[in-house]
């Protein structure tokens, strides 16, 4: 799998913007995120670790009330089920994307540099609705937002498996400060991901060009701003 | 989770036909295109298509195997000092405690079947006169809760040798006075932490712990620890579970 280097390949006065790889792991990560989040909410369920519940119809893993008519459990099964299913997807899937990301320089091109600096501008320029849109080219406020979203991914796979296997991998679950803080940091890693979720979405509605473009990889030549 | 659906029942008739295979694929891409139209319908109903379902299983069955091969049978699960064990230990079974099993000391035997070459049933006093060990650990339950507690008991791989149990043998299966049942594979049965477990907290198990015998495997998630175990069985035939034959992994490892 080789970069399609921005800017190199044009096809009809269009030019690739997302590589295919980066295309293909970005949809199979969002499959897996929804999978893990929404049965992970269900699995949550059956112990709360805070003092709310999320309602039952927006968890994965089977029907509810079948599973308390039949098993007389609160559906948990399905959704481990789910949640032990999608840890795969999400794990293999992230490793290729970061091998894919580190190998072929995609991340030096695309999410670096970045600094504090740059982040506090192109925020404020955002909130004044000041900032455009460049294809081939992130802001310092994506850089940052992608940058987090990769290492919150990493964390929630550790932070999985040291409450998944706190004998197992009990030096992992000491290193996230044990079992019970380990679910919270679980927990809170999971939010993190559901903010970032919140503003990329909301980002993909104002400039809804941008969705077509993560699909088939390809933008206007006369928009793109890449480096190469 | 139905039992049946109607589209097993269709592939049952399917098989028959010569193009069955052609019109299964058919019928499973069918099923999973409208998939994501459940899902958006419903959010929930997307484990209930019985495709679905196969796939799930089959990626737990893949999990227990993964797990077997993650399995260290000489890694020791954390220990803690006395101090942190819980007292008042949880009660935990999916009935209420006025549901507890009421067993006669006096007529309890452990009844024994399977490879084992000694199958004389065991009487509770015959078991407490058996060398005992204590442990301090963590009891990891499936829902995410989780307690420490101080089990005290007969090393299970004591045990095994005791009555000649074929340690080649693939699992030990375990009946309960309740209608509970598990099952666990040999090599974690063999574990040194694996015990089978009379006492708690230094006490003899009271009714809601298991009274008069439980197995405490502290490599397992709770649900693989049976309480008021009657009957135990070694065999090379996978025999499942209560909660692993509703879905849960049935390795269930820590």
């Amino acid at each position: 799998m080789t970069d399609i280097t921005a800017g190199r390949l044009q096809r009809a006065s269009r030019i690739i913007v997302h590589p295919l790889t980066v295309r293909i792991t970005h949809w199979l990560n969002a499959l897996a995120i929804f999978i893990m989040i929404m049965s992970g909410w269900r699995i949550y369920n059956s112990d709360p670790i805070f003092p709310f519940y999320f309602p039952v119809w927006l968890t994965l893993g089977g029907s509810y009330d079948g599973s308390v008519d039949i098993h007389n459990e609160d559906g948990l099964a399905g959704a481990l089920q789910w949640h032990f299913a999608g840890m795969w997807l999400l794990t293999i899937n992230g490793i290729v994307y970061i091998a894919y990301g580190i190998l072929s320089g995609h991340f030096r091109r695309a999410l670096f540099p970045v600094g504090p600096a740059a982040f506090l501008r192109d925020t404020i320029a955002a909130l004044q609705f000041r900032l455009p849109h460049h294809y081939g080219a992130y802001n310092a406020v994506q850089k940052t937002l992608y940058l987090g979203v990769v290492v919150l991914g990493v964390i929630m796979v550790l932070s999985g498996l040291a409450i998944w296997k706190p004998g197992q991998f009990q030096e992992l679950t000491c290193l996230f400060g044990g079992f019970d803080v380990g679910r919270v940091i679980h927990f809170l890693g999971m939010t993190g991901i559901l903010l970032f979720l919140i503003v990329h979405i909301a980002l993909v509605i104002i400039v809804p060009k941008t969705l077509p473009t993560m699909i088939t990889g390809r933008a206007p030549a006369e928009e793109f701003h890449g480096k190469d | 989770m139905s039992p049946t659906s109607s589209a097993d029942k269709s592939k049952e008739l399917l098989r028959t036909s010569g193009t069955a295979r052609q019109i299964e694929r058919r019928l499973f891409l069918r099923q999973g295109l409208s998939l994501g139209a459940l899902t958006l319908l419903t959010g929930c109903d997307v484990t209930d298509t019985s495709a679905v379902q196969g796939v799930l299983n089959g990626i737990s069955h893949w999990n227990d195997r993964a797990q077997a091969a993650l399995f260290n049978p000489r890694r020791l699960m954390p220990t803690y000092p006395e101090s942190q064990a819980v007292k008042d230990f949880r009660y935990n079974a999916y009935y209420s405690q006025s549901q507890i099993p009421k067993i006669d000391a006096e007529a309890f035997k452990l009844n024994l079947s399977g490879l084992i070459e000694n199958r004389r049933p065991w009487t509770l006093p015959e078991l407490y006169s058996l060398p005992q060990e204590s442990q301090v650990t963590r009891h990891v339950c499936v829902e995410g809760w989780s307690m420490i507690g101080k089990w005290t008991g007969v090393p299970f791989r004591t045990f095994l040798r005791r009555i000649g149990a074929d340690l080649t043998a693939k699992y030990v299966g375990f009946e309960c006075a309740d209608g509970y049942y598990s099952s666990i594979d040999m090599v974690s049965a063999l574990h040194p932490q694996t015990l089978l477990t009379l006492k708690i907290s230094d006490e003899i198990l009271a009714p809601k712990y298991g009274y008069p015998l439980k197995l405490r495997i502290p490599t397992k998630l709770g649900f693989k620890n049976p309480k008021w175990i009657t009957a135990m069985f070694v065999t090379n035939r996978f025999s499942g579970g209560f909660w692993e034959d509703r879905g849960y992994n049935w390795f269930g490892g820590v």
